[in-house]
């Protein structure tokens, strides 16, 4: 028994003495950053998670970049850009500019990644963001031009955030997998190391332009590892091995913030959830299609209680079917505020006195559909509930066998109604609607480049959405950031964290 | 033996195959993956293309057998999230799901055999009614409420190991602390079970009369037949272990094969999930056979029948 207890506590000796060190986050220049997702390929080309976006900020650039608190495009690879027509973007990059390995930045670069996204064989996973690129042609060293399908006002948007310039020759010898693997770019910050999934390094690229829009990085090092589990994110962050993480839920965000050790934000987002209803019939002979019975479920959901329990943070009630800072977005729309009693009248003028039973899909925020379903039980409404992934559920929209959902959409972090509206609203498989005055409308604030126009345009199609109550617009999103209480760290109604913004305190 | 042997291994493959057949049905009945491939925010557009691309428009059958044909060969094909080879990804996460499993199993041989062992000598002693107790707290606690309690203990007040990863053996503490705690209560029982049957018997009588020391008699006679059950039960629950524990692996962030398989139906990444559906189910084929073999040793009368 004494040996026994001796080689024990030699045991738990060695144990200790094996333990890393506390992974330090200012003391060693490392900032920690911890998510949930396991993203799929760092080539922001071939990911479609907001994860995604994060990573192309930080390691590449683009030729404009949206300044996110005035919501302006200004240039970045670009020294200067014009429209020269509806269909011709100009623009004349700044010279000197390098690649993390040295390649150097120039007019072939920008025409290699334009001509290759645009050409459907590449395979980027995400059409839309491309789609709009006819070709880029270079005029000379220093000056581009992209060539647009059709006149796109958003164009500018996909410029600034969803083209990320590649180096040819790397790109052109590697592919996207090798790009996935040991990515190249020219943003402020070079990767260093990817383990698919599990974690990704970076360190401060020392030749980045020094008078760029997105300022000068100041930490050094940035160290991503990806935990699915939100507790051990706390425990990770509380004991120090983690000096970032985001998406705390409401209440764990107020016992965070008074234990003292990490700061929290909170910060409005793009996000918005919307209730979609099938007023077309699509799925066959439903009580829906009455915009009585529609507008009757607008009243009958009281969108400010749950916003104020449960959605909480900055998020508030939309009224229009957008988010408020995206342009078009017209606010000066019919509402719906809270009256069960007119949503019983109307539900009996519509010839539905005492309710009637539907089915009713969500595939997020279980808790604030139950409170839903409760507000619609109040007025009679009865709903079998069907909650799914979120690729199930859009597998059954598209199959027309769901006549109202509750569903949320991020626009892409895009400022700009053709992100959302046009996106629901032209008659595509996610239309349940397909009104084709609404269709027309959208189309012509799509494709035209008169601001006042496509604002006009916008605003008659959102006033007629909602006047029609095609959506029930809920509320927008929010997202807590905690962080350590050594980080400078400002968070942006877009979601995209910008860690090159990031410092020290 | 040489008979009985090769039709085990048959039936094995029979089953192997009957297995992937039916996830690769069962997967591919659960959504569409060019929908999870193209993400939250696909267009129509995003999606044909998609389709288009890795071949979901064919004939699902045609789509099945070239998949067996090739995972024959040791090909599982692309992973449709991470575009890299599924074997590559399949080597990379398995020893992690295969370290936690041995490390598990042997936590809990470890401690539920000399406890029960120890019971079996003291029925309803003290010893016996912790052995109980131990065993009651481990069957009724959820693993998951369990390691985050070990997590804010001995990492965050006391913060003696880390929470997440999978480069040290030091991070495998914790870890092996809730999975194989999970898997005692049931061996503990077994071997005390056994234990006082066979201690009741009548060799053990007589080498008691023949005046042999306690620990032979225990070690030597005792245990070694009482264990032969607990051999078996231990083989089901290393299967199960091997496979990784995807409550476990997300919890402490360990990135092994059972949380990969998990995220990948989710995300209707085919390839790796009928590469790990088959992986596992071949871990249990082989731990099947094995104990089916190894019990005809031990027993001749299994071999015939």
């Amino acid at each position: 028994m004494k040996k026994f207890l001796a080689a024990s506590a030699l045991a738990s000796l060695a144990l200790v003495s094996a333990i890393p060190a506390a992974l330090a986050g200012k003391a060693d220049d490392t900032l920690n950053i911890v998510w949930e997702r396991e993203l799929e390929n760092v080539d922001s080309y071939f990911n479609t998670a907001r994860e995604g976006i994060i990573v192309t900020r930080l390691t590449w650039d683009g030729l404009l970049y949206r300044d996110p608190k005035t919501m302006d495009y200004v240039p970045l690879i670009a020294k200067s850009f014009k429209w020269v027509d509806d269909t011709t973007l100009e623009f004349e990059l700044r010279e000197g500019l390098t690649f993390h390995n040295g390649e150097e930045l120039d007019a072939d670069d920008v025409v290699f990644t334009y001509n290759w996204v645009a050409n459907p064989d590449s395979g980027v996973k995400t059409q839309r963001n491309v789609n709009w690129i006819k070709e880029a042609k270079k005029l000379d060293k220093y000056k581009v031009q992209v060539m647009l399908k059709e006149p796109f006002p958003a164009a500018l948007e996909f410029v600034s955030g969803s083209v990320p310039i590649y180096p040819q020759d790397y790109y052109s010898k590697v592919g996207p997998d090798g790009m996935g693997q040991k990515p190249v770019g020219s943003g402020p910050y070079k990767i260093t190391e990817v383990e698919p999934g599990k974690k990704i390094v970076w360190e401060k690229f020392d030749g980045y332009m020094k008078d760029g829009p997105k300022g000068t990085p100041t930490i050094g090092k940035i160290v991503q590892r990806t935990i699915p589990e939100r507790n051990t994110q706390i425990a990770e962050l509380l004991s120090g091995r983690a000096d970032w993480m985001w998406r705390v839920p409401a209440d764990q965000a107020d016992r965070l913030k008074s234990s003292g050790k990490v700061q929290i934000i909170n910060e409005e987002t793009f996000r918005i959830g919307y209730i979609t209803m099938d007023a077309a019939g699509i799925t066959g002979d439903t009580p829906l299609k009455n915009p009585l019975v529609r507008k009757a479920i607008s009243y009958a959901i009281d969108r400010k209680a749950i916003v104020d329990a449960l959605v909480r943070g900055k998020s508030q009630v939309v009224n229009s079917a957008c988010f408020p800072s995206q342009f078009g977005c017209e606010s000066d729309v019919t509402k719906y505020p809270y009256d069960p009693a007119k949503a019983k009248a109307l539900l009996a003028e519509a010839g539905y006195p005492d309710g009637f039973t539907i089915d009713f899909y969500a595939y997020r925020n279980r808790d604030y559909a139950e409170a839903m379903l409760n507000f619609l039980s109040q007025v009679g409404i009865k709903a079998n509930f069907g909650y799914l992934k979120y690729a199930a559920l859009r597998d059954k929209i598209r199959s027309k066998e769901v006549p109202m959902a509750f569903m949320t959409w991020g626009s892409y972090s895009i400022n700009d109604v053709s992100a959302i509206t046009s996106h629901f609203f032209t008659h595509g498989k996610d239309d349940l609607a397909l009104d084709p005055k609404v269709k027309e409308l959208l189309q012509k604030g799509d494709t035209t480049v008169d601001s006042a126009v496509r604002k006009q345009a916008y605003s008659e199609a959102l006033k007629l959405i909602a006047e029609q109550a095609y959506w029930l617009p809920l509320w927008s999103y929010n997202t807590n950031y905690a962080f350590s209480n050594d980080v400078d760290f400002t968070p942006t109604s877009d979601e995209i964290p910008r860690f090159f913004t990031a410092s020290w305190k | 033996m040489l008979v009985y042997t090769l039709k085990r291994l048959l039936l094995a493959l029979l089953v192997a195959m009957t297995v992937s057949a039916i996830t690769f049905s069962l997967t591919y009945l659960a959504g569409d993956p060019a929908i999870a491939m193209a993400g939250e925010t696909a267009s129509d557009a995003d999606i044909e293309y998609i389709e288009k691309l890795y071949g979901f428009d064919r004939p699902i059958v045609v789509q099945y057998f070239e998949w067996a044909l090739n995972a024959f060969q040791g090909d599982f094909g692309q992973s449709f999230y991470f575009r890299i080879p599924v074997a590559d990804l399949l080597l990379e996460r398995l020893p992690v799901s295969m370290t936690l499993g041995v490390s598990a199993i042997s936590f809990a041989i470890l401690l539920s055999i000399p406890l029960g062992v120890l019971a079996a000598m003291r029925p309803n002693s003290l010893l016996d009614r912790l052995a109980l107790g131990i065993s009651v707290v481990g069957q009724a606690m959820p693993s998951f409420w369990f390691a985050l309690v070990l997590i804010v203990m001995f990492a965050v007040w006391y913060p003696i190991f880390p929470t997440t990863g999978s480069e040290t053996w030091v991070h495998f503490v914790l870890p092996t602390i809730v999975l194989g705690y999970y898997a005692t209560p049931a061996i503990m029982r077994l071997t005390r079970t056994g234990m006082l049957e066979v201690l009741g018997s009548d060799y053990i009588r007589t080498a008691r009369a023949k005046g042999l020391p306690q620990h032979i008699i225990l070690f030597k006679h005792a245990l070694r037949n009482a264990v032969i059950p607990v051999v078996s039960l231990a083989a089901v629950q290393f299967g199960f272990m091997l496979g990784g524990s995807i409550v476990i692996e997300s919890i402490f962030a360990l990135h092994g094969a059972g949380y990969l398989a998990w995220e990948s139906i989710g995300r209707n990444d085919l390839p790796v999930v009928q590469a790990v559906v088959l992986v596992f189910s071949l871990f249990y084929i082989v731990l099947t056979f094995l104990s089916d073999l190894l019990n005809a040793w031990l027993d001749p009368r299994i071999r015939v029948g």
